[in-house]
């Protein structure tokens, strides 16, 4: 790390946990809570011969965007693949349940979670998908209290498995050219199905199907960023006072927006298929346009929804 | 499933309703219906059955039979059924954003919770990963059925991925519940709140599940506390809590 | 898996007025090193958790060497290790003792 290195210029993909975060609140803004001096680490790691993190791999705080007081998360996605162990998880399910109680009190109106990771942590599986389900079950409960849980994706991990459908529970998703999201990973497709349902070492195959700009395309993303830190944070300040409420109006908007996908898009086997139909140029060339180029292609595309 | 494990949906259904109910089958998997329960009124049921993995499509349906019981109002509990596999793993149901249709689904049970209809899940057959997730664990109590199978993955599976050999893991799953599969295990850290017993009737167990308070909130981690299953989880959600709480 | 720790003696105090910090992952080939200003002056102690076993003597050899080099004295620092070449290890300490010069 250089001294003149500035935060909000680093990219978000290359930058750790930490890194993330210190780039995209205000500057010296950042207190953490349960941080690496209390040593709140794995006790199951040990037993498989695995070192352990100090903040087992999930970073909590409060900071302030723009002047607007939030809390945070950050996965190190490059500890364990990112993955939801039990101390991880519990940190996670309690920062959530913490923007919940101080809701009514004038507390932060916005959680930001930089999710980064492959899913369940193995060795913890069980308590590892629990804090998943406790996850959702918190993220519900704060936005039933009216704090927006903005979703920022795209780092080495992704947001697969577990991840992936937590990402989908937040008011709004913001995703990179890197992110990937999806449930299953590509490895357990091709061992359970066979390569040709999914050939996983096909990197561009793998984007296709679960990378940001799919994501974004399909709807699977609310908004698309270029990969510095500075445009996360500008997608989070945005993003954050335009989350949409948890009710039914939302959920059956929700319900008809992904049946309309179903019914136009039901038959695609492959992006390019989807991209036809919608009728968007050069189907085939997505992944190869600039940022700038698919940006102003996607916008035409932008469906503005009311739903999630 | 074999016949000497666990029970049947028809043997569930029985057992659960001797005052009657009415099923559909619907495409996907899917079932939704009414049960009749004893000492009166009437629960919404849902469920995936005969172990069909979870895909887009029948995701997609569960939530709408879902979103419409909160539609109707009158505070109609709602059981939803789980015989299932994993997600579906398919390249389509990624590609149409897997993750947004189960997460759905999860969101919509919430949703039905916090608007007054009371859910319960009844495992009674197997429910992995994703599937289980959108499922068994979106609801407020989970029941299983003993001989149901929930997992995570199963052992052979965490081997490859982790590059342990089977028996040191077989060996390593006796002696923790933090990660094996099966219905003790997920009973151990607070998944499930309940094994019923198939030889008595189900429908007592579920009328005396109904008698109990609803959960104002997620309390699975202080069970899985209680019952020595997760030691640290509760207390370290509690503590961050605190801290977030207190810094606004 | 080792624990062990390495205790320094005589040493010149760290500068700077930073409390706490924390760099590098606990990921292959990388180490996560938390440096905590707890102790006496003169005093400094390395403890490493490595599941990479055996290599005690290389340890001990560029943490003696680090000791030399920097002033680490009042420092505590943490490693885990995702089996890290020496030089790495080396980097990371003495980015660490940097980051502490910072103002509390």
């Amino acid at each position: 790390m250089s001294i003149s290195w500035r935060p909000h210029e680093a990219d978000w993909y290359e930058a750790s946990a930490r890194e993330r975060i210190a780039g995209l609140v205000d500057p010296d803004s950042f207190v953490e809570f349960l941080g690496p001096d209390q040593r709140a680490m794995s006790p199951h790691l040990a037993q498989f011969n695995l070192t352990g993190a100090f903040d087992d791999g999930l970073i909590v705080g409060r900071g302030t965007l723009d002047g607007q007081a939030v809390l945070l998360a950050a996965q190190e996605g490059r500890f364990l693949g990112g993955a939801f162990g039990e101390v991880h998880g519990a940190k996670l399910v309690g920062l959530l349940r913490g923007a919940r109680a101080a809701a009514g009190t004038g507390g932060p109106k916005c959680v930001l979670l930089l999710l980064d990771t492959g899913g369940v942590r193995l060795q913890e599986a069980n308590a590892g998908e629990l804090s998943i389900s406790e996850t959702i079950r918190a993220i519900v409960e704060a936005r039933l209290a009216g704090v927006a849980v903005v979703a920022l994706i795209g780092g080495r991990s992704g947001a697969f498995g577990g991840g992936g459908i937590i990402t989908a529970c937040c008011s709004r998703i913001v995703v990179s050219q890197h992110a990937r999201v999806s449930v299953s990973g590509p490895e357990v497709i091709e061992t359970n199905k066979g390569v040709e349902e999914f050939d996983s070492k096909d990197r561009a195959l793998v984007w296709r199907i679960t990378g940001g700009r799919t994501r974004t395309l399909t709807g699977g993303a609310d908004r698309y960023v270029k990969g510095r830190i500075r445009d996360f944070r500008q997608a989070a300040i945005e993003l954050m006072t335009q989350a949409p409420p948890f009710t039914f109006e939302t959920l059956a908007a929700e319900q008809r927006r992904l049946a309309e996908r179903l019914q136009e898009y039901g038959e695609c086997r492959d992006a390019p298929q989807l991209w036809r139909k919608s009728g968007l140029p050069e189907p085939e060339r997505i992944a190869e346009l600039s940022d700038d180029a698919f940006l102003a292609m996607a916008r035409t595309k932008e469906c503005k929804h009311d739903a999630r | 499933m074999t016949l000497d494990e666990g029970m049947t949906l028809d043997d569930v259904l029985a057992s659960l309703f001797p005052g009657g109910h009415a099923l559909e089958r619907g495409p996907f998997g899917t079932v939704h219906g009414t049960g009749r329960l004893e000492g009166g009124g009437q629960i919404a049921l849902v469920g995936i059955v005969d172990r069909t993995p979870l895909g887009v499509d029948g995701a997609l349906l569960l939530a709408s039979r879902v979103l419409a019981v909160i539609d109707k109002g009158g505070g109609v509990p709602i059981m939803m059924l789980v015989d299932t596999a994993s997600q579906s793993m398919t390249r389509r149901d990624e590609l149409l954003g897997l993750n947004e249709y189960l997460a759905h689904l999860s969101k919509s049970l919430a949703l039905a919770a916090a608007r007054g209809h009371r859910t319960v899940g009844v495992l009674y057959g197997r429910a992995a990963a994703g599937a289980f997730i959108a499922t068994a664990l979106s609801t407020q109590v989970l029941a299983a059925v003993r001989g149901a199978e929930p997992s995570v993955m199963d052992l052979p599976s965490i081997a490859r991925v982790t590059k342990l050999p089977l028996d040191q893991l077989e060996r390593l799953a006796q002696s923790t519940p933090i990660f094996a599969p099966g219905l003790d295990p997920m009973v151990a850290v607070g998944a499930v709140a309940q094994i019923w017993d198939a030889s008595k009737p189900l429908a007592e167990q579920l009328a005396a599940l109904l008698r109990q308070s609803v959960e104002a909130r997620d309390r699975r981690d202080e069970i899985g506390l209680a019952r020595k299953g997760r030691l640290l989880a509760a207390g370290i959600a509690q503590r961050v809590a605190k801290e977030a709480a207190a810094g606004a | 898996m080792e624990k062990f720790e390495v205790k320094g003696t005589n040493r010149r105090r760290a500068p700077g007025g930073r409390r706490q910090t924390i760099t590098g992952v606990n990921a292959s080939g990388n180490l996560e090193v938390m440096i905590e200003r707890v102790l006496p002056d003169s005093e400094c102690l390395v403890e490493v958790t490595t599941a990479v076993t055996g290599f005690r003597d290389i340890w001990y050899a560029v943490i003696e060497e680090f000791f030399e080099r920097s002033a680490p004295g009042g420092l505590r620092f943490s490693i885990n290790d995702g089996g890290a070449r020496p030089d790495t290890v080396m980097l990371r300490l003495m980015q660490g003792v940097r980051l502490m010069e910072a103002p509390p």
